[in-house]
């Protein structure tokens, strides 16, 4: 083995080299300028049909999990309406997947890359169900898998349910490399990927995004058979932005150009995602706005030279919820529902009840997943370890919440309100650091359409904001 | 101090990065400690806890560093009941 300088600087250095060798494709190949590519013939020459992916997933028990009407709850929140409002509320139980959630359909695809291209095995950097995800897929592939994971603060204290997907990752026969807060966690990826030789099974890869493509094709799919209708919206838990993306591009495949894409996070507004102090204050790892608001409006921020969940090119709208009414609606579920699931689908679960509301009663809302649930990864875990480290948890009314401060449980289901983000606001926000990227009187006519599509509006509103 | 076996499953840490060779533009709080890795597998040779040593991973990959634990375990649990969530969607509650 080679002898390589492993000082952070001299390892950030070689990062396009190492991308190159870990992944197989060559993005200079897309790009077209600092701040454009073409996306859509990255995603093409991933060179898997709608049908393969399906049969890939298949063959690893991912995919075909079941849709299902939420009538219990459905029915509580008509309660709550005005007459004639109240959407039916679907439910897709992602949780059915190997590794118990949606990250399986991202992995299936890298692994099945990685095996075809002859890596012995794969590594991804995660703050678990991904990890896990890869670990279950690898595991059955007969690859070998290492996971990347940020688990501890510098008292070696781990929340509860980080320290659960950490557990879950080895399980499936993982290495994990548990590390300390801090966004380092991208150099030590690129070390060990560099050491080992293995494939980059990045969450921001074309592979791993077409992978959940087969979510929004088969809720499209199951809706019209039960149904005989598109769905009016499908709400979707958004973090790094590959569960929106994939989720829109399987919808659009199956020609469902009307549903309404929800974005959905929990705010943790105030909390920062670098600090060894906050870190153990949030009572989420994931879904919440510390990643989804800055992947939204710059998504090529990642261990990958462009992103492949790119959320602002598909996103109708941001619901923001807060995490008392997330562990509200938990507890709804399963005492009305039947059903325990874990944090990231009930968060837009619980979005889904403020959008049901508002919505009529003939028209369907999707909730797009779900995910498993056990010790470590449970409202009452969170709320226990929140609790224990000085944070303040009562019922009362959700708008007092307090990221890092209160968690405040609503007290009736008409208290669950969320609240609506200003998608324009975002979307300048990505102008701008477009223009960090590049100046803006060297935008050329291909930047502005590159930018225009990638936030889901025309050349003409590019052209208008203050930025441009 | 008593030895642990050679093949026991322990796990050791390593300091990545001194925190002067840490990444720029840090949060303070974080730019002041060390980043640290902590890995879990097999002991290749006995040792005693604080002694330098090699692992060898789940998968067959061989690490070093400071043996810290042996045995290491996950004591996650449920948490301790927290009672605000008992009557959600109960009768109690007019549900
Ligand atoms: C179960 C689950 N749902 C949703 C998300 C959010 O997905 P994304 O990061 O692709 O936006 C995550 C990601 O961490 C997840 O693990």
């Amino acid at each position: 083995m080679t002898m390589h300088d492993t000082s952070y600087a001299a390892v950030m250095a070689r990062k396009n080299a190492i991308m190159k060798q870990s992944l197989g494709i060559d993005y200079d190949d897309y790009i077209q300028s600092p701040i454009a590519f073409d996306y859509e013939r990255m995603m093409a020459e991933t060179s898997y049909t709608m049908d393969d992916i399906r049969r890939i997933q298949r063959e690893t028990k991912v995919g075909d999990t079941p849709l299902f009407e939420l009538r219990n709850l459905t029915a509580a929140v008509r309660r709550i309406s005005e007459p004639g409002k109240g959407a039916t509320i679907l439910l897709k139980d992602e949780a059915a997947n190997a590794s118990g959630s949606f990250k399986a359909r991202r992995a299936a695809i890298s692994a099945y890359q990685a095996l075809i291209k002859g890596y012995r095995g794969m590594i991804a950097a995660t703050s678990g169900n991904y990890g896990a995800a890869v670990a279950s897929q690898a595991a059955q592939r007969g690859l070998k898998s290492i996971i990347v994971q940020e688990v501890f603060d510098s008292r070696g204290v781990g929340q509860p349910e980080i320290v659960e997907k950490g557990r879950k990752c080895e399980a499936y026969g993982a290495e994990v490399i548990k590390l300390s807060v801090g966004p380092e966690l991208f150099y030590m990826l690129l070390r060990t990927l560099e050491e080992t030789g293995f494939f980059n099974a990045s969450l921001y890869t074309p592979f791993g995004i077409r992978g959940v493509e087969s979510l929004g094709y088969e809720i499209a799919e199951q809706v019209r058979a039960r149904y005989g209708k598109d769905p009016d919206a499908v709400v979707i838990t958004h973090a790094g932005g590959g569960n929106l993306t994939g989720t829109a591009r399987g919808l659009l495949q199956a020609g469902c150009t009307e549903s309404r894409i929800v974005a959905c996070s929990v705010d943790l507004s105030g909390l920062h995602m670098a600090s060894d102090r906050d870190f153990n204050r949030k009572a989420f790892t994931t879904g919440h706005t510390g990643f989804g608001v800055p992947f939204a409006t710059w998504p090529d921020r990642v261990d990958v030279p462009r992103n492949a969940a790119r959320s602002l090119r598909y996103m109708d709208e941001y619901q923001l919820v807060s995490q008392g009414e997330v562990f509200y609606i938990t507890e709804l579920l399963t005492k009305i529902e039947g059903i325990e699931r874990g944090p990231a689908g009930n968060t837009s679960l619980t979005a889904a009840v403020t959008l049901a509301r508002q919505m009529d009663e003939d028209q369907i809302v999707v909730v797009q997943e779900t995910e498993y649930t056990g010790a470590g990864k449970h409202h009452n875990s969170q709320l226990a370890f929140a609790r224990a480290n000085g944070i303040e948890v009562r019922r009362g009314n959700p708008v007092d919440n307090v990221p890092g401060k209160a968690i405040v449980i609503p007290e009736h289901l008409a208290q669950v309100q969320g609240r609506v983000q200003d998608l324009d606001k975002l979307r300048r926000s990505y102008l701008k650091n477009a223009a960090e990227r590049l100046p803006i009187a060297e935008w050329t006519d291909s930047d502005f359409e590159f930018l225009a599509a990638d936030i889901k509006k025309d050349g003409e509103w590019v052209r208008n904001q203050g930025v441009a | 101090m008593t030895k642990i076996s050679t093949g026991a499953w322990v796990e050791i840490e390593q300091i990545v990065l001194k925190p002067e060779e840490r990444a720029p533009s840090l949060p303070p709080e974080t730019k002041a400690v060390p980043y640290v890795m902590r890995v879990s597998g097999f002991l290749a040779e006995s040792a005693e806890l604080g002694q330098e040593v090699t692992i060898h991973t789940l998968i067959g990959r061989e690490l070093r560093g400071t043996l810290r634990v042996a045995n290491p375990s996950y004591n996650h649990s449920f948490g301790e009941t927290v009672p605000e969530l008992l009557t959600i969607g109960t009768e109690a509650e007019n549900f």
